[in-house]
């Protein structure tokens, strides 16, 4: 059987499938449009723990109507966002592991640091509480505990801020954790949202941020079994980027968000913000860095 | 699950107008990467089924394996060619939906090339002796089988669409997940399950099949119509 030819087709397959393509370019173009009609925007780049919280969603849009300046927010663990800072794909960084944001700066890719606020990391686990560490006062002593007893333990595993901060309890503890990789000691390699979902599929303990806990709606059976150890303080600083070593960051769009968010506005901002009723985040910029 | 059904519905009763603007945001970003993708990829499967040339079947096998590129992976590597240390960087478009439909064209791309491929070798079996005795050129050949082939091509075209849609690892990485901009249904469901609200993104997820199945069942209708007419 043979079918129906049609050889001489010129037009007709070309026309319809470029057609197709620009009709699709220029329904595209109003995705982008925002983009070009307000080009007053900044990009920063920041953590899962802050933009889990729900906090940018509440503060930015403040800031926005006062400045006329859009802030794009890529949130990424502490590391990821710094190296992103780092490749001049953001103009600000706003994260939380000081050591890092210091190298950050003495290494000439942002300009100055400035704290911005503070809330706390805390031990939660299930209620049940297998290891018996409710109520301990010192995390390290806790961390200690669970490796004896090589209870399951979810730590980030991807170089967040978080991540870090649990790095140096478990030093400070004296244990290793790396022995029990795979075994007791389990890697998520995940933002702080989905590894709590996957400490609480495992009952297992795991070191959390308050602002990720208190907003997190997957709580289960789980509870704050360790807190108030000021080794668990969790402070937060902004960085811009330095336009010296990306000459397209728009420093100025940045430098005035920093100012607005170590600012009186920004940081009653800050202290505003309630989830669950709970104030997440306890602003402490330097009065001397507000203006 | 039952929570998940009833907010899904719920979501969709109430038209909310953030998850409208995303629902939109995914159709555009995820068509125009297809487009772009059956653009090249439609071509250039037909031109594998009809050109006879040294490395053709190493070419076939690169494109088929190409099919299972892991989206991380293109993601990552579009992210550091638009990222503003990289080579295209001073364009600017990292973080934008551009970015986005960049990345999917990619992904995309070998499978519509690779299904083509399959489906206009049959044909040209059947019609390369005809057209020999007429004369045509091997790009007249081109165009005739893809134009005779075009209701079956169709699922190709759907496959693509299929795998940009669903793609969450590319646009994360290049696109930033940024509310209001580069937010799309996938990476929206990743969000709100690290939130814990595990309910409104199975909702959310719920969403994505439906209107998966709303753009399918109209594609196959397009391509019934078509047949039909062809008679």
């Amino acid at each position: 059987m043979v079918r129906r030819l049609s050889v001489p087709v010129v037009a007709p397959v070309w026309a319809p499938v470029w057609a197709l393509v620009w009709a699709l370019v220029w329904a595209g173009a109003p995705v982008q449009a925002p983009a070009h009609a307000q080009d007053r925007f900044i990009t920063l780049a920041s953590t899962t723990s802050t933009d889990n919280s729900g906090l940018f969603a509440e503060i930015l849009p403040r800031f926005q109507a006062q400045s006329g300046i859009a802030v794009r927010v890529v949130a990424v663990g502490t590391g990821q966002a710094i190296r992103l800072a780092e490749r001049g794909d953001a103009d600000v960084l706003l994260v939380h592991h000081k050591p890092s944001e210091e190298k950050f700066v003495a290494d000439g890719f942002g300009l100055e640091r400035h704290d911005v606020m503070y809330n706390d990391f805390v031990v939660v686990g299930p209620a049940a509480d297998p290891a018996g560490i409710k109520g301990m006062v010192r995390a390290r002593e806790a961390f200690a505990k669970i490796a004896r007893g090589r209870h399951l333990f979810v730590s980030r595993g991807d170089n967040s801020g978080t991540h870090r901060a649990e790095q140096s309890i478990w030093r400070a503890s004296g244990s290793d954790p790396a022995a029990g990789r795979g075994k007791w000691f389990r890697e998520a390699g995940a933002g702080m949202g989905a590894a709590l979902n996957t400490a609480s599929g495992m009952n297992a303990y795991i070191l959390t941020d308050r602002g990720t806990w208190t907003s997190f709606s997957n709580k289960g059976s789980f509870a704050v079994l360790v807190e108030g150890d000021p080794a668990l303080f969790n402070q937060y600083g902004v960085i811009v980027v330095s336009p010296e070593r990306h000459p397209h960051v728009k420093a100025d769009a940045a430098n005035l968000f920093v100012a607005w968010l170590t600012g009186a506005a920004g940081q009653a901002a800050i202290a505003a913000f309630r989830k669950r009723g709970r104030q997440l985040f306890t602003p402490n910029a330097k009065p001397s860095t507000g203006n | 699950m039952g929570q998940a059904f009833v907010l899904a519905l719920q979501l969709i009763a109430a038209l909310d107008a953030e998850l409208l603007e995303i629902i939109a945001r995914s159709f555009a970003v995820s068509l125009a990467a297809v487009a772009i993708a059956a653009a090249i990829g439609l071509p250039a499967g037909a031109a594998l089924a009809v050109y006879r040339f040294p490395g053709r079947r190493a070419v076939i096998v690169l494109v088929n394996a190409l099919m299972g590129l892991p989206p991380v992976f293109v993601g990552l590597l579009i992210y550091l060619f638009l990222s503003r240390a990289g080579p295209l960087g001073f364009l600017g478009l990292l973080f934008t939906p551009t970015a986005m439909i960049i990345a999917q064209a990619v992904l995309v791309t070998p499978i519509i090339v690779a299904i083509c491929h399959r489906l206009t070798r049959d044909l040209y079996e059947e019609y390369r002796d005809q057209l020999c005795s007429f004369g045509a050129r091997p790009h007249d050949a081109v165009r005739t089988i893809l134009w005779d082939a075009r209701v079956s091509l169709v699922t190709a075209v759907m496959a693509g669409f299929g795998r940009a849609t669903a793609e969450v690892g590319a646009v994360l990485i290049v696109g930033g997940n940024i509310a209001g901009l580069t937010r799309v249904m996938t990476t929206t469901i990743a969000l709100e399950t690290s939130k814990g609200n595990l309910a409104l993104a199975l909702a959310l997820g719920l969403i994505l099949v439906l209107t998966a199945i709303g753009v399918n069942a109209v594609a196959m209708s397009l391509g019934g119509v078509s047949a039909y007419r062809r008679g």
